[in-house]
């Protein structure tokens, strides 16, 4: 028989402006060197659903952590910080960008990491794996599920919180990025997404987008109405085939075999 | 979708949580994805005190049809209870 095992715990990372914030890290038990994957919640909180991802990813070979961004709203339940954070304006880009790059470094101290990082994000998330692929340094894969506010709109005006649109990022994005969307959602709506894809070729970027019809914004989200399990088994597909790809190496091989 | 997008409505009264009766003095509105509702969007209005660093608040989540009725039940409410409490203080009501 062979063992499985994995070790899934609160975690505190020094993010943004040296705060230390908390975090949720899963991983493999085991010495064996593995990748090492950021979970960028959703504007909605730091839920259990993204629990769920990151002891999903840790089930699939990965060391994952999702920092707690709005952790500097507390104290309170994860949807009372979520009010609090909306109540304020929202998440500001250069602290998201700093909790992110602190909990790239938490993952990179560890003695089993392999050396890749991946960065995967939801909705709010979607749009901080673009940024973080775009403005910080030593991401190897990038996955957008359907983030909304890659372009400019009025929905997502150009704020002193969030000064510049992802879009206009393109030609310093440093990642593969992969893109799950919803031809059903509003935001990003399918012209959106083709407008983010149009820049993505002219600056000769490599990417994926895989987009579903019959599904719309959050459709991995099993808790909500929004779930749509054809679409959300088949794009989970696609997610671990490109960080199988991308997050390997020539000793490590990228993804734990799942009977 | 998910947005930022709030609408700020300034109050004056009280509201009543898990611990108890407090003053509140913001009312945050917004339409979006809800926490418990069984809704894909909802209305959504966190009555708190800002003032007071928000240590709590109360959160109410229902279907925009919903607030919709509720917009016309309050506006009903208010003329209804304001005209007879108008008549009930006025010195020629017998």
């Amino acid at each position: 028989m062979a063992y499985r095992g994995m070790l899934a715990e609160n975690v505190t990372v020094r993010g943004h402006g040296g705060d230390v914030i908390e975090a949720y890290y899963a991983r493999p038990l085991g010495a064996a060197p593995v990748p090492g994957i950021v979970v960028i919640h959703h504007a909605p909180g730091w839920d259990e659903w993204t629990f769920e991802i990151v002891r999903r990813l840790a089930h699939h070979g990965y060391a994952a952590i999702s920092p707690h961004l709005y952790h500097r709203h507390g104290p309170g339940s994860f949807d009372d910080m979520a009010a609090r954070a909306r109540a304020a304006g929202g998440m500001n880009d250069a602290q998201v960008m700093g909790d992110v790059q602190g909990s790239i470094e938490f993952l990179r101290n560890q003695t089993y990491a392999s050396g890749k990082i991946g960065v995967i994000g939801f909705c709010s998330g979607g749009r901080h794996t673009v940024l973080a692929a775009s403005q910080l340094k030593g991401i190897d894969a990038a996955v957008d599920c359907w983030g909304g506010g890659i372009l400019p709109s009025e929905r997502f005006p150009v704020s002193e919180n969030r000064p510049v649109p992802p879009i206009q990022l393109t030609e310093h994005l440093s990642a593969p990025l992969l893109g799950i969307f919803g031809n059903d959602d509003q935001s990003p709506s399918p012209a959106e997404v083709d407008q983010h894809e149009e820049a993505l070729k002219r600056a000769g970027k490599s990417y994926e987008f895989h987009r579903y019809d019959g599904a719309g914004h959050a459709f991995f989200c099993w808790e909500r109405p929004a779930y749509r399990q054809e679409q959300a088994v088949d794009a989970w597909t696609k997610v671990f085939a490109f960080y199988e790809r991308y997050l390997s190496t020539a000793d490590v091989p990228a993804g734990a075999a799942v009977s | 979708m998910c947005t930022y997008i709030t609408e700020k409505a300034s109050i004056f009264g009280s509201a009543k949580g898990p611990e108890g009766w407090f003053r509140v003095d913001t009312a945050n509105v917004y339409f979006d994805h809800p926490f418990h509702a069984p809704l894909d969007h909802s209305l959504n209005i966190d009555f708190v005190n800002e003032a007071a660093g928000s240590p709590t608040r109360v959160a109410v989540e229902i279907s925009a049809e919903s607030a919709r009725d509720l917009v016309e039940k309050i506006l009903a409410a208010l003329a209804a209870g304001e005209a007879s409490h108008t008549a009930g203080e006025s010195p020629a009501a017998g």
